[in-house]
């Protein structure tokens, strides 16, 4: 097994390596200069030429990407271009934020989502079979943004029970040590703000959590009729089981791979995809500061945020390969 | 085991089920009010309140605007989102006046200029000090402005661009005469010198806070305005308190300033009526009626000092040729736009700066819409009728704010005398670095002024020497050139004046835009919210504000 997990892990070398070079190319590919963005409308041919020196734009791109690559190899993911601040200490609330946001969202996602693929399953060809998945089919092609704006319209503004976007009550803020705010109310033993940092959790949770919601209840019921049809749980049945225990015990955990599979796909979609539902709850997340940093042609922040998300992306994935030997014991990595 | 895992986790996840509803049910009292007892690390220890209008209202305003600053340190950022926060943490020599460009008295209290105009002399304020203690004098003045002068071009660029012509430093020298009068010595006369000084880059920093600081002055400014700088949470908010020792008695009259940044505009309205932000800047004219009809908001108007054009690439056909830029004038119904886009919240522009800024010739009137016109001067050009791209801006501004259906009532106006176009778009920067490369052929544009003067409008966009810089449409005319360089120096404002308006009909008549439109930019507040007074620069002083 540790064997297994250290092959995977090298492999990922190349496929970085490889993301960092395509990034590299393409960013620099579309028009527009850096140097330009960060000064202005407003700005002289002097002043940009002497940005660009600064910011060793003038160098030829081999130069350039080699640079950024010792820079990764020591640690160093580079300054951004517009706050000239380290990326490394800049981006960690970023993620923290896009992390809280994007576990939050997939624990919803999996409870409805499975349970409503299960019921749909057990009980195929019903009104609740055919209500879960017209919804199921709404919610895939819901767009974000307006469900995003309608939730606020009426969980905010109408009824007043939640907040309508941000991480926390910027009149009381929450004072950061680890960024996840959840753990930080707990840590500071404020168990008021604990449950604000909730509340703001939930609108975008509920968007954010739409689509994964869907495709996990699709799948679900899909593998789980396909399970339900097989022997084992024909004799189950036969030996007087409860249906219940038959669905939720035998059926259930050999339909859990492909779930698995696509939980751990959406949860790296959710890292890096986030960026509608980030925009309308004013969400301080890394896709956010990633599509920003690509309006200020911040060259770095592209390239380090993607390479982050990306390593998560492919941890993730790593993850959920492990997690398949422990639902399915005759699954073995050697 | 296996059973014990599915069961652990079935567990788990009815727990997380249970707080979330819990948090659902739970009401608002015990969390929207301020909890200092338990929490000594937290920021918000506001010790320093006094309640100055006697009502119980807290005096906190949330601000609400649609992007983060990128520094606080106002001397080397160029972003108008962290002019915004930094005008209240930092002072300038003088001030404009509450919402238009005039020059007022500011942390310096009178002031004489010589009769060339070489040798301006303040006097300072006295008993100001910093939000660190350090005293603010003639010293830190000269300080500051050394810090502007020795700093390289790229990291200083308003003092570079205000303060420098031809490579050669406006400002020669600056000395002290006595702890609270400076003296400043020029190279060159400099019409519009005052209302620079008053531009919110030049705001002046504690000496010992950005000697210690270096890089990351922009991460804890100190400068000595009504509010100092608390805390920044990035692309979140930015909090700012009442400065207890400020000089000005009585105020401010907020005890916390917090900027909230809210990127979607949808959003931001929706966050103002729900009630969780006090003040919204960057509200869609389409929206103005939403706010007006609320009887718990108020909409603000930002005084207008924009300017939205259609740019002609003078140096690409057809629009190489005046008598067809002058058509084009002719073929957009400009009064359409404005009532259909700008919900009528805009002027239709005549020339390329507003009517508040000194020197405009108000005897030029726009073009007026006149199709037979526009197609008998494309007749006397000789116009072929080949297709030109239109270019429409993607992002939505104050003096542009839906780029998109402009640009289809421009193509249905430019069809109707005989142009096709076709309707082309780009991304913010590749728009921008597009046009200045000079590849479009028509494209939508605009600018908000700086400091009110005429030259930040009409040498800044359409002399020949910013052609690659600002002046996107190419124009260049020797005549226009000469006026505006003479115009820079003249201290005589009426000479000055007629310098521009000479310009102006110049520019009329070769028509290298079409001017469309000054807008009016909305912001609103909830009905609470007193004496806020919005500045034509989008840099907003909250110094008299209160909350009722």
């Amino acid at each position: 097994m540790l064997h297994y997990i250290g092959k995977r892990l090298l492999h990922l070398i190349p496929v970085l390596l490889g993301m960092t070079f395509l990034v590299f190319l393409i960013i620099r590919a579309i028009p527009g200069d850096p140097a330009q963005v960060i000064l202005g409308q407003q700005a002289t041919a002097d002043a940009i030429a002497a940005l660009r020196l600064k910011l060793g734009l003038d160098n030829p791109w081999y130069v350039q990407y080699f640079d950024y690559l010792k820079g990764i190899f020591t640690g160093n993911l580079g300054d951004s271009l517009r706050t000239r601040q380290p990326i490394a200490s800049e981006i960690w609330p970023y993620l923290a934020a896009t992390f809280e946001l994007a576990l939050f969202a997939m624990i919803i996602a999996v409870i409805i989502g499975v349970n409503a693929g299960i019921i749909s399953a057990w009980f195929q060809n019903s009104w609740f079979d055919y209500m879960a998945m017209i919804i199921a089919l709404i919610g895939v092609s819901m767009p974000i943004f307006w469900l995003g704006l309608m939730e606020q319209w009426a969980f905010s503004i109408q009824l007043g029970w939640l907040p309508t976007s941000g991480r926390e009550e910027v009149r009381d803020p929450v004072t950061a040590i680890t960024h996840f705010y959840l753990i930080d109310t707990l840590l500071h033993g404020r168990f008021d703000q604990f449950v604000d940092v909730i509340k703001h959790l939930i609108l975008p949770g509920i968007a954010l959590a739409t689509i994964p919601t869907a495709i996990i209840a699709r799948m679900t019921r899909a593998s789980m009729l396909e399970v339900m049809r097989s022997d084992f749980v024909r004799t189950a049945r036969a030996k007087g089981q409860k249906m219940f225990v038959v669905v939720y015990k035998h059926a259930l955990k050999n339909a859990l791979i492909p779930v698995l599979t696509v939980v751990g796909l959406q949860t790296g979609m959710l890292l890096g995809g986030a960026i509608l539902t980030e925009t309308i709850f004013s969400w301080p997340g890394i896709g956010r500061y990633i599509y920003e940093a690509i309006g200020f042609r911040d060259y770095p922040v592209i390239q380090s945020g993607i390479l982050i998300v990306a390593f998560l992306f492919v941890m993730i994935n790593l993850i959920v390969d492990i997690l398949y030997t422990v639902i399915d014991s005759r699954i073995k990595y050697n | 085991m296996k059973k014990g895992k599915v069961y652990s986790l079935s567990l788990v996840m009815l727990l997380m089920m249970a707080l979330f509803l819990a948090a659902c049910g739970a009401d608002d009292g015990d969390t929207s009010t301020a909890d200092p007892s338990t929490d000594s690390s937290a920021t918000n220890t506001e010790s320093d309140t006094t309640d100055n209008s006697s009502s119980s209202t807290p005096q906190v305003l949330v601000f609400g605007r649609g992007a983060d600053s990128v520094s606080l340190d106002p001397g080397t950022v160029t972003d108008g989102e962290s002019f915004k926060v930094t005008q209240n943490l930092f002072e300038t020599l003088l001030n404009f006046g509450e919402q238009d460009t005039t020059i007022n008295p500011g942390l310096a209290k009178e002031w004489e200029v010589s009769e060339d105009g070489l040798t301006y002399t303040f006097q300072l304020q006295e008993g100001v000090t910093f939000h660190d203690g350090t005293d603010f004098n003639a010293e830190a003045v000269i300080k500051n402005v050394n810090r502007w002068k020795g700093g390289k071009e790229e990291d200083f660029y308003y003092f570079n661009s205000m303060f420098k012509a031809e490579g050669e430093d406006i400002i020669k020298d600056v000395t002290a005469e006595g702890d609270h009068t400076v003296v400043f010595t020029l190279s060159r006369p400099q019409a519009p010198f005052l209302k620079n000084l008053a531009m919110s880059p030049f705001g002046i920093a504690s000496p010992t806070a950005f000697e210690a600081a270096g890089d990351s002055f922009g991460d804890q400014p100190v400068g000595t305005g009504p509010f100092k700088f608390v805390d920044w949470k990035r692309n979140d908010s930015i909090t700012i308190e009442k400065f207890a020792e400020y000089w000005q008695e009585g105020l401010p009259k907020l005890d916390k300033v917090i900027f909230r940044s809210i990127p979607d505009n949808s959003a931001r309205l929706n966050e103002l009526m729900a009630g969780s932000i006090d003040l919204a800047d960057g509200i869609n004219p389409s929206d103005g009626k939403t706010v007006e009809g609320n009887s718990e908001l108020q909409l603000i108007e930002r005084p207008s000092m924009n300017i939205g054009y259609l740019g002609l690439t003078n140096t690409r056909a057809p629009f190489d040729n005046k008598l067809v830029r002058q058509a084009v004038n002719y073929a957009i119904d400009k009064q359409a736009i404005v009532d259909a886009f700008f919900e009528g919240r805009a002027e239709v522009a005549a020339n390329p700066m507003p009517s508040s800024i000194s020197g405009y010739n108000d005897a030029i009137s726009p073009y007026p819409y006149d199709p037979e016109k526009a197609k008998a001067l494309l007749a006397e050009a000789g116009y072929d009728g080949k297709e030109i791209e239109l270019w429409a801006m993607p992002v939505p501004r104050p003096y542009m704010p839906d780029g998109a259906k402009v640009a289809e009532v421009i193509q249905k106006n430019l069809e109707d005398v005989g142009i096709p176009s076709k309707i082309v778009t780009f991304e913010w920067a590749t728009y921008l670095e597009k046009a200045k490369n000079g590849e479009a052929d028509a494209f939508m544009l605009g600018w908000t002024g700086d400091n009110g003067d005429a030259d930040n409008f009409i040498y800044t966009l359409l002399d020949k020497d910013n052609i690659g810089s600002n002046n996107y449409a190419y124009y260049s005319n020797d005549e226009v050139h000469e006026l505006l360089i003479k115009a820079q120096s003249e201290t005589d404002e009426n000479v000055r004046n007629d310098l521009y308006k000479k310009a102006q009909e110049i520019i009329h008549e070769d028509a290298p835009w079409v001017p469309l439109a000054h807008s009016t930019p909305l912001l609103a507040a909830k009905a609470g919210v007193q004496d806020f007074k919005p500045h034509p620069t989008g840099s907003d002083k909250l110094t008299n504000v209160s909350m009722k």
